[in-house]
Parts: structure tokens; C-alpha cells; sequence
């Protein structure tokens, strides 16, 4: 099924009528209800008057997390905070991280287009879905729960871990769908294996999955273990959360809701647009959120965009899967995890700033694994074992609770890390996905 | 009387005792005592040398971590029961060891043990007051 047809199939002019509509009103309603974005806008001479139609928008400056950053934890909202029903946050790149905040009409919002997400995904009112997602500040899990809600499924909110009781429920209540992170998916295979589950009997039969970067042979694969239909979610929870953009049963490629999340695609260099087809950073304005209204998000995603009407009958445009990032983020478990944020950390830690790396691992059928290098310096070493124990252990410690991941902390003799022209390589990823 | 210890950390890696080893054999420096702590990932090498101060800087340079720690060195009598009666005085004055290790050559008839405290000081006191052996850094250079 089509969830909104009216708005998912509109023909192009129609759209461009309801974009340029909706993009006047959302420059006029941050700038008056934004400090922030006021500023931001004087500062570039731009009136809200300027703004005419959807082709204008090339006329209004860039947001980015750095913006965030500097308006945490609130400076950003359009709206005071009282006026906020939810809030969620996400990795920031240093100490503080960033922080969304829904109205009551940005949750309705989230609902309606995740129950586009979900009727592309080929799921039905009635069916059963398992969110095994995370529940919390994560808007995986509510994410999914809210559109699951709408469009009226029966909601098993299994939350993420706990992968014996997962597979439990599976087999006994029988869900028709499954939301949950791709590797985590394939290491509840291994799991059902052992305990000697069918895995081709399975319930599950569509699985919804994103929050990390997946390959075509990641779906090969997911697909021919579990016997399912596997696809792929895409959003991030400065946008709205998953609810970005979604692929149909076709699998060929995601449609992102364009009337009310306005997509472009450039050049992270030169800012400029990339022609149609070509890779670029995926650039989004939220056209009709009330909490954060976002002009012109860099989202540090890199994409490429496609405008043909779909097999499926939906006109809405088409993004590919995400083929990098512009920035050294990296996605562990769903998790977003910044070098930067690592760095910090270790800065706060005995006021050291060591040569560190993040070594990134996924062994099959296991999930993605982290392992912080760090170096040796004279002022934290010391003749007894206990000393570093506990630094190493103080170390991880601090870092898992900033990122809310498990990390492994090895301490590494200096010049261990691999340095290019004085720089060090900051990540290895040794994950083939 | 504390002689001066010298702990390098060693990444849990081929080669890299060797890389310490010959570094020193080079300079003409020579190891009296040495003990590795290892855990999984890495360990602890700890020596007394001829030469210290000189074994600092040539291991600096070369890009080790080094630490330096004054440690005890102390005659036990050598016959069954000798660690046991100096562990004996140690306990009765509420001293905690750290670690012990030996060194390689003997000074007399009797067996010459590192011992690390966190109070150096006070258990050569309370060792001397008991009659027990310390030796001194020049000893140590001379054996």
C-alpha cells in the first residue's frame, strides 16, 4: 500500500507548488521565532521576503552540527521550550551532544511519515512488527513505535539486546516485520543457530533496516539466511529520526519524503549542486517542523539523487544508499561515534591529550566492536600494573559512558599509531560491510 | 640507600625485550636484576642497571616509556625459610611489598632480592633496626 498517496505520487509541478509554499513559510517562521537563525540570516542579508519559491532556496546559508553546538542545548529551536512534548539526543562532536526537540505537530509528523516508511517497506495494518531497535534517547526505537502506532500494528517494543528473548519472541508471537540495525540482524542469526532454531521457518518476513552504513551483499546476505525481504531505512535524528527515506519492495533506492523534507545534493567542496545521478553531500530543510527547523542541513552524508517516477508508483525522488561521509564519523552499532568525542575524553583524563586510534572490527556473525589505541606517555606511566589497570579501566569507563557503547581500551607503546604527515590516522575500519 | 629501578612499558609484541636488550648490550650497559609483569596486552619490564642515569636517556631517545622508581635492594639469607623471616619483620611493622624479584648475581653468600615499597624510606629503617642488609646504589654498580 501507498500510505499518502496524494503526497507520495504528486505529480512534479504540484510538489514544487506545495515545496515553495511550505519554504516561504518556514524561513518566515525561524526567523521569527529563532534568535539564532535571525542572526544567521541578517548576517547573509536575507529577508524572508526574498524567498519566493523552492528554487530560492540556494539563497539561504547552510546549517551544520557545529551550529547545533553552538546553540546547545536549545538555542535552535523555533519554539520556546515549554512548548516541547519530546526530546532526544544524538553523538555531538565534543563534550555536549546533540540535542532535538518534537511539538506535539513534529511528533505527528514523525508518525505519518513512518508509516510511509513502513507501508513502503511492504508491511500492512495488522501486522505484527518487532522495534529491536533501541527505546530512549535513540529515536530508533520511538521512531518506529510511533509510526507503528499509526498506522495501527501490533507493536512488539522488544527494544535492542536481550538476543535470546528477541529470538523467543519471534518464534512464538510470530511478527511479520522486523526493525532493527542490519548487523544486529545477522548476529541474531548466529544466535538462532546455536540454539538450533529453523532460521528459514522464521516469522519475519520484511525486516526494516538502517542507523549504520550496508552493503548489497550485507542484504544478499540477510535476505538468503533469514529468508526475508530486506530494506533499507534512512534518517538522522536531527531531520526527524528514521523517517528520512525508505525503499519500496523494489530496492532501488530510497524515497525521501521531499514535501516535507526538502533534499539537495552538492559538492561538500565548492557548496555548489552536483548534477542529477552524481555523488554529493546530501543537504536537507525540514519544510514543516515546528521544534527544530532546520534550513538547509548538511547532513555530511554522501549520496546521489534521482527524480524518475518509480516502478511503485511513487513520484517522490529517490536517494541512494549512503556511500560515505564527509566527516570521520563512524557508526558502531547504530551508534554515532566521533574521534573528536574520544579525544575529549582522553583530554579530561589526567590533562593528557595521547596519540590514540579507534579500531574498528566486525568478526562474522558478531557485532561491530571498538577498540580505543591509546599511547603511553611518561606522565601517566608507571612500574606497577595495578596503575595502569586502572587507567586503562578509568579510561573506558569514561568513554562508555559518553558514547553508550562498550569499548575495549589498549594501552600502546608511542609511535605505535601510524603517523601521515603528522598526522595520525585517527580510525581503522576493518569492517567489510 | 634506595637503588633506582627503571620500568619501561613494552607493548605484548615480538621483539620488542629483544629491541630493550640490545639497545643496552650496545651501550655497554648492564642489567643486574630484571622482572617482566606482563598482563594480555602489555608488560612491564623492571631492572636495576650498572648505569642508570646513562640507560635513562639512551632509552628516552629511542622513543621508550620509562619510569624510574626507588626500590630496596635487600640480603636474604640463603636457606629455606630466609624470605619467610624478612616477610616476617615487614608484616609485624604493617609494610605491604608491591613485588619481589632477584637479582642475578649474588653480592655474598647470601641471595640479593628488589623489593618495592610505597614507603622506601621507612622499610629501610625498620630492615636496618632488624639488622637485615641494604644495599647501596655504589654496591650494586660494583658487582
Amino acid at each position: 500500500m501507498i500510505w499518502n498517496e496524494e503526497m507520495e505520487c504528486m505529480g512534479s509541478e504540484d510538489l514544487k507548488n506545495i515545496q515553495s509554499e511550505r519554504l516561504r513559510q518556514i524561513v518566515d517562521y525561524v526567523y521569527n521565532n529563532c534568535q539564532a537563525y535571525k542572526n544567521k540570516l541578517n548576517a547573509c542579508g536575507i529577508s524572508p521576503r526574498k524567498i519566493k519559491t523552492i528554487c530560492d532556496i540556494n539563497k539561504l546559508p547552510f546549517t551544520t552540527k557545529e551550529d547545533l553546538r553552538d546553540a546547545y542545548p536549545f538555542g535552535l529551536f523555533s519554539t520556546a521550550s515549554k512548548n516541547i512534548t519530546e526530546i532526544h539526543v544524538s553523538s555531538g562532536t565534543t563534550g555536549n551532544p546533540t540535542v532535538v526537540g518534537y511539538t506535539k505537530e513534529d511528533l505527528e509528523l514523525w508518525s505519518e511519515v513512518m508509516a510511509r516508511v513502513l507501508a513502503l517497506s511492504g508491511a500492512e495494518p495488522k501486522d505484527k512488527i518487532q522495534i529491536a531497535y533501541g527505546y530512549g534517547l535513540f529515536t530508533g526505537g520511538l521512531g518506529f513505535h510511533y509510526g507503528s502506532l499509526k498506522m495501527g500494528l501490533t507493536i512488539i517494543p522488544a527494544s535492542s539486546g536481550q538476543t535470546k528473548r528477541q529470538l523467543k519472541m519471534m518464534h512464538d508471537f510470530k511478527p511479520r516485520i522486523l526493525a532493527c540495525t542490519p548487523s544486529y540482524c545477522l548476529y541474531m542469526a548466529e544466535e538462532a543457530r546455536e540454539m538450533k532454531l529453523d532460521l528459514k521457518k522464521s516469522s519475519w518476513e520484511i525486516g526494516i533496516f538502517g542507523a549504520e552504513p550496508w552493503s548489497e551483499s550485507m542484504r544478499k546476505e540477510i535476505e538468503s539466511t533469514w529468508d526475508m525481504l530486506a530494506t533499507d531505512v534512512y534518517g538522522l535524528s536531527e531531520i526527524i529520526g528514521p523517517g528520512v527515506a525508505q525503499e519500496c519492495q523494489h530496492k532501488k533506492g530510497l524515497h525521501i519524503f521531499s514535501d516535507v523534507f526538502y533534499p539537495e545534493v552538492i559538492n561538500p567542496k565548492t557548496a555548489k549542486p552536483v548534477r542529477d545521478g552524481e555523488d554529493g553531500e546530501l543537504v536537507i530543510t525540514t519544510l514543516t517542523k515546528q521544534g527544530l527547523a532546520l534550513l538547509r542541513y548538511r547532513t555530511r552524508d554522501i549520496v546521489s539523487i534521482k527524480y524518475q517516477r518509480c516502478r511503485c508508483g511513487r513520484t517522490s525522488p529517490r536517494i541512494s544508499k549512503i556511500r560515505g561521509r564527509t566527516d570521520d564519523m563512524i557508526i558502531i552499532r547504530g551508534i554515532n561515534v566521533f574521534p573528536s568525542q574520544i579525544e575529549h575524553v582522553l583530554l579530561g583524563i589526567e590533562g593528557t591529550k595521547p596519540h590514540y586510534q579507534l579500531v574498528v572490527d566486525r568478526k562474522a556473525g558478531e557485532l561491530d566492536e571498538l577498540e580505543v589505541l591509546v599511547e603511553v606517555e611518561e606522565k601517566i606511566f608507571s612500574d606497577e600494573v595495578k596503575a595502569l589497570r586502572n587507567l586503562e579501566e578509568k579510561i573506558r569507563k569514561e568513554i562508555e559512558s559518553t558514547l553508550g557503547i562498550f569499548v575495549k581500551v589498549k594501552l600502546v607503546e608511542p609511535r605505535f599509531i601510524e603517523r601521515s604527515e603528522g598526522k595520525a590516522k585517527r580510525v581503522i575500519d576493518k569492517r567489510i560491510i | 640507600m634506595k637503588i633506582t629501578q627503571i620500568s619501561v612499558f613494552l607493548e605484548n609484541r615480538k621483539g620488542r625485550l629483544y629491541g630493550v636488550c640490545s639497545l643496552l648490550g650496545k651501550n655497554r650497559i648492564n642489567i643486574r636484576a630484571l622482572t617482566i609483569a606482563e598482563t594480555q596486552d602489555f608488560g612491564i619490564l623492571r631492572m636495576v642497571v650498572d648505569k642508570p642515569e646513562e640507560t635513562l636517556k639512551i632509552l628516552k631517545k629511542s622513543g621508550f616509556v620509562v619510569h624510574l622508581t626507588d626500590i630496596v635492594a635487600v640480603e636474604v639469607e640463603d636457606k629455606p625459610g630466609g624470605l619467610a623471616g624478612i616477610l616476617k619483620i615487614l608484616f609485624d611493622n604493617n609494610l605491604n611489598v608491591e613485588y619481589v624479584y632477584g637479582f642475578l648475581e649474588k653480592f655474598s653468600d647470601n641471595a640479593l632480592l628488589v623489593m618495592r615499597f610505597e614507603e622506601p624510606d621507612r622499610a629501610i629503617e625498620i630492615l636496618k633496626k632488624k639488622k637485615i642488609r641494604v644495599v647501596g646504589k655504589e654496591e650494586i654498580t660494583d658487582l
